[in-house]
């Protein structure tokens, strides 16, 4: 199980052919309180850099794209009616949508923990 | 000049404050081929006495509702507006407020929205409604296309009975798209909208009571819509209506709209009105303008905020549910206002009121040689087939001061189907002496 | 993701205790609260009517409305509006809202039976000083920006963005042009105007900034290309500054075939001494909320008439007044390229009396007047408060009628944008407009209109030299807290959007206690 993060600070941690997707504890804290999440729709099929979700405080919305290609197999329902959960548990709970993956290859292109921790630092 | 504090004294001190020479400095930016050489052919100022004078004297060249008997309505209805409403509006705290972006001085207008919100969630029966838009047609347009986001499917039909005027504002909208499907107009009270559902249908649009005066069945349709997956769009463009006909949300409408004018706003030769729009809670993501919610402040105490920002242009910019910004604040107000006035016991007496006096119209409207009612339904407004062209009589009775109603020929143009016909509306503040004017001269027309 | 962190951060700061509230202005309880289902303070005749032409729909729903006697409506609304500010009780220094004061005449004159009392449809032969009114208005406005033609019938000024829009794809469509899918949009834009865009089902490009606040002419000629439909620009920009190559954006968006829409909200910098028709706009909206003085009434209700260039001037909406032979006549049906209609009836002709009402009291000389007292109040405002706030675009020397701070002189007090205008609150004074335009970080904007004497100008600038003096002496608290002499502190913004309550509920009843 790999964690990798996109410049936009969006994570995916990938188990095997599945890629779970949200925003990172550095984001959720820029953006504040969380008051709504857009989800994509199950079977969507979405390549990378795809709009796929749209996080909301009080006065931004911000769009997640997506970090790797593939179909939303899972969304994340519970945020539906505790969105707080991305400010709470940004890594576990508070995920967005499961992905299954079409091209794992993209995955190279993003960075590791060590890259993302100097990007945000 | 009274509206500007300065004097040539404090001008020139307060340049020199700045450190500019003179006042065209300010303007040096200004590329010189777009500076004004000469002053613009424009009257000079004038005193507040000679303003009012010219002012009134083309008011005076106007006929006013008041001075006659008078029956035009078609989606903008004369009713008596208590003083007490006018005055309150006037007051300094509500007419010259800004929109209540800083929430912490501005709970008057929060307040009264959230009450504004509640009494029109109450009027139409649905579960919520927002802090107004601009007026009955353009929310009803705004409607059209919150229906399409919600299904995701395009085509609308526009019910023959809805007012032209509306129609032809959501065609503008939608740019005279092909999957809006306009049905021809129904005087009759005739329509074949349900036929036209299909598993493409976005939402189907019908007005009660209909520009023709006719009451429409809420609930057929909404059965026959929600059976293919669209929405049902109502239209109510005389609001007092609900006082005594049923509430569209208790019948199965998904989204109402209504033109609000006649609770506490003037007729002013059309605006500003006040757009009343309300749905279901499930769709408030994808509903326009802006809302009031409640919450507390750091206190714990109760207070009111704009609220679901994030739909709106300001924060979404080019992804927002609407472009609308500035929307009818103060005609909310006076709605709020008049009907808190009027509450529920008011507001029935008034409705019986005007429904009564339409019954007083339409006996004797019945009793003219020549006349046809064409209504087998009503609220406070009718429609009639005169033997001849119905423009001329109209404009024949206005010369006799007796403003008459709506030919029909002017809201549908080139329809000789509709060319007899006329509009006509009594409200509480229609007598049996203006019946009985219009009766008379009526039948004297047409002989 | 697009990390949208521009919008102003909404905490409820710190919750040091402070006291709110006086004897003068006491919590008012919810009309639902206060009435009921049987009053009412309107006196009616009670009639019965049978259901012969009811049609079977006599409601059965109550209607669940409370009423209020006279007095007691009276109290409750009064009350109320003691809880909001208003320009008529102090500044209101937003940026890019003019609040400008309203005079009283406006309103004693739009209440004119003639006017008030008037029906859209009522004949056309019994409303020529209505029409006569519209068309004097539309002379004003087509002479102060020396256009050929004015659409007066949009609501608000996003309503007339959409309009001069509207009648830019007609125009393009009538030349064979239709293929034409993008618009300009400057980053410093209004929300409304990439809102507006895509609206009409534009795509948005957006055009960087310069760095000292206005459009490089460069940048637009780069993004200029077949595709082009329009650029919609703000003149006097959002920074308050005029655009000083606007000239040559406008021949360039021209020689591409494309048009120039002008977003007027700030033409109050420039009624009577700068004609954006000589600029070579197309197509303006002039919100009559802002730049002539009819009152914003807590959110609306507006005006936006859109003047338009005689290349765009055949595609304006109906319905309008056309002056022949005779009478006023008003062409209520789209005939040639005419748009239809965008609103139901005549537009907002209780605003266009006001309008008209503000413009002959003040002459073309006194426009130009207010124009200049306009951007000299915000010059002297900049120029006072200069040497302590940060000001982002000094290079570019004077502004026009609003003047831009940015945050850094608040750099490491602990203070935010947000915190500072809230504290103003406290010394009573509205606050400014903040975080927009977005091109500045921590924006704060400062409009004063040319309503505000230079006594004002003066109190104003002191308290906010006192309160950058004070947040710089590290007394954050002070904004952190703030306001706690309002009706109410900062509000949870955060609760009010996850769990929306968007209309009264009634309590649930109290439990019956055992027996």
């Amino acid at each position: 199980m790999t964690t990798k993060y996109t410049e936009d600070h969006e994570y995916i941690r990938v188990e095997g052919a599945t890629g779970i997707v949200g925003i990172t504890a550095y984001a959720q804290d820029q953006l504040g309180d969380i008051v709504f999440v857009e989800l994509p729709s199950v079977g969507k099929v979405l390549n990378k850099g795809d709009e796929a979700a749209v996080v909301e405080s009080v006065k931004a919305a911000s769009e997640i794209y997506s970090p790797a290609s593939g179909t939303v197999i899972e969304v994340n329902t519970a945020l539906t009616g505790e969105p707080g959960l991305v400010n709470q548990a940004p890594d576990t709970d508070g995920w967005i949508y499961k992905l299954r993956l079409t091209n794992p290859a993209e995955l190279d292109t993003l960075m590791d923990d060590a890259a993302y921790a100097k990007h945000t630092a | 000049m009274r509206y500007l504090p300065h004097s040539p004294a404090e001008r020139a001190d307060m340049l020199a404050v700045i450190g500019a020479a003179s006042p065209e400095a300010l303007f040096a930016a200004v590329p010189a081929a777009a500076r004004l050489a000469k002053p613009l052919d424009l009257p000079a100022h004038s005193p507040e006495f000679l303003v009012e004078a010219h002012m009134k004297a083309l008011a005076a060249r106007n006929h006013a509702a008041a001075d006659g008997p008078f029956f035009v309505g078609a989606g903008a209805y004369r009713h008596h507006v208590p003083a007490t409403v006018d005055h309150l509006i006037q007051r300094s705290e509500w007419l010259t407020a800004y929109t209540p972006y800083q929430p912490e001085v501005s709970q008057g207008t929060l307040q009264m929205l959230f009450e504004f919100q509640t009494q029109v969630a109450h009027l139409t029966g649905m579960e919520v409604a927002n802090a107004s838009m601009y007026d009955g047609s353009t929310a009803t347009a705004e409607a059209v296309l919150m229906a399409r986001r919600l299904t995701r499917k395009d085509k609308v039909i526009l019910s023959g009975g809805l007012h032209p005027h509306y129609r032809d504002v959501v065609s503008t909208y939608l740019d005279n798209s092909e999957s809006l499907i306009r049905l021809p107009a129904s005087p009759e009270g005739q329509g074949d909208i349900l036929n036209q559902i299909d598993d493409d249908t976005a939402a189907i649009v019908i007005q009660t009571p209909d520009v023709f005066g006719h009451l429409r069945d809420v609930e057929k349709a909404a059965e026959a819509i929600h059976a293919k997956g669209g929405l049902l769009v109502v239209v109510v463009t005389e609001v007092v209506s609900l006082g005594l006909l049923e509430a569209p949300g208790a019948l199965g409408a998904d989204i109402v709209v209504c033109e609000g004018q006649s609770i506490g706003n003037a007729l002013n030769f059309g605006g500003p009105y006040v757009g009343l729009m309300a749905t279901r809670k499930d769709f408030i993501r994808q509903m326009p303008g802006r809302l009031c919610g409640e919450t507390v402040d750091a206190d714990g105490k109760r207070g009111f905020v704009l609220t679901l920002s994030t739909r709106e242009q300001h924060i979404r910019r080019e992804k927002a549910t609407s472009n609308i910004c500035t929307n009818s604040g103060l005609c909310a107000l006076a709605f709020s206002i008049h009907l808190g006035l009027l509450g529920e016991a008011g507001l029935t007496r008034l409705a019986r009121l005007n429904h009564a006096r339409a019954v007083a119209l339409a006996k004797a409207l019945r009793a003219v040689p020549g006349v046809e009612l064409l209504n087998n339904s009503f609220f406070n407004e009718m429609t009639i087939r005169l033997p001849v062209p119905a423009a001329p009589v109209v404009e024949l009775l206005a010369k006799a001061g007796i403003l008459a109603g709506v030919p029909v020929s002017r809201l549908v143009p080139d329809d000789p189907k509709v060319e007899n016909l006329v509009v006509l509306a009594a409200t509480e503040l229609t007598t049996d002496a203006d019946i009985e004017m219009l009766a008379d001269c009526l039948k004297e027309a047409l002989q | 993701m697009s990390m949208n962190t521009q919008g102003r951060p909404t905490g409820t700061g710190s919750a040091a205790a402070a006291a709110t509230g006086s004897s003068l202005l006491p919590d008012e309880p919810l009309l639902f609260e206060i009435g009921d289902t049987e009053h009412s303070g309107v006196d009616l005749p009670e009639v019965t009517v049978g259901d012969d032409f009811l049609g079977g729909f006599r409601r059965e729903t109550p209607l669940d409305l409370p009423g209020l006697t006279e007095p007691e409506a009276m109290r409750h609304y009064v009350r109320l509006s003691r809880l909001n500010y208003s320009i008529d009780s102090g500044m209101y220094p937003l940026g890019s809202c003019t609040m400008k004061h309203n005079p009283r005449l406006n309103e004693k004159l739009a209440r004119l039976p003639g006017f008030a009392d008037i029906h859209p449809l009522q004949p056309v032969s019994t409303v020529q000083g209505a029409l006569a009114m519209m068309d004097e208005l539309a002379h004003w406005l087509m002479t102060l920006t020396n256009t050929a033609a004015v659409a007066l019938t949009p609501k608000a000024g996003a309503h007339g963005e959409m309009c001069g829009m509207m009648a830019i794809r007609a125009a393009h469509a009538a030349r064979g042009q239709g293929h034409r899918n993008v618009v300009l949009v400057p980053e410093s834009a209004h929300g409304t105007n990439p809102a507006t865009a895509a609206f009409l089902g534009y795509a948005v490009r957006a055009i960087p900034a310069r760095a000292d606040g206005t459009v490089d002419a460069e940048a637009v000629k780069a993004a200029l290309d077949p595709d082009v439909a329009a650029i919609m620009l703000t003149n006097p920009n959002t920074c308050g500054l005029f655009e000083p190559q606007i000239i040559d954006i406008a021949r360039a968006v021209h020689e591409a075939g494309a048009y120039f829409y002008c977003d007027g909200a700030n033409f109050n910098a420039i009624m009577g001494v700068v004609r954006p028709g000589d600029l070579g706009i197309d197509a303006m909206h002039i919100n009559l909320h802002k730049t002539f003085s009819t009152p914003h009434g807590g959110g609306g209700p507006g005006a936006g008439p859109v003047v338009l260039s005689a290349a765009l001037a055949p595609f304006a909406p109906v319905p309008f007044v056309r002056k022949g032979e005779g009478p006023l006549a008003l062409v209520e049906h789209a005939e040639g390229h005419h748009l239809g209609r965008i609103t139901a009836f005549n537009g907002q002709m209780g605003m266009y009396v006001r309008a008209l009402t503000y413009m002959l009291s003040h002459g073309g000389d006194g426009l130009a007047q207010a124009a200049r007292d306009a951007v000299l109040n915000a010059n002297y405002v900049k120029a006072r408060l200069g040497q302590v706030f940060s000001v982002p675009f000094a290079a570019a020397g004077p502004c026009m009628h609003e003047a831009l701070f940015d945050d850094s002189f608040l750099e490491g007090t602990g203070v935010t944008t947000l915190d500072f205008a809230k504290a103003l609150i406290d010394e009573g004074f509205h606050p400014m407009t903040m975080y927009f335009p977005l091109v500045v970080h921590g924006a704060m904007l400062v409009e004063p209109t040319e309503s505000e004497s230079r006594q004002t100008l003066d109190q104003f600038c002191d308290v906010m030299l006192d309160l950058a003096k004070d947040a710089r002496a590290g007394n954050a608290p002070r904004f952190t807290s703030a306001p706690t002499r309002a009706p109410r502190r900062r509000l949870d913004e955060t609760r009010a959007a996850r769990q929306p309550r968007l209309k009264w509920e009634r309590p649930d009843p109290l439990p019956q206690a055992a027996e």
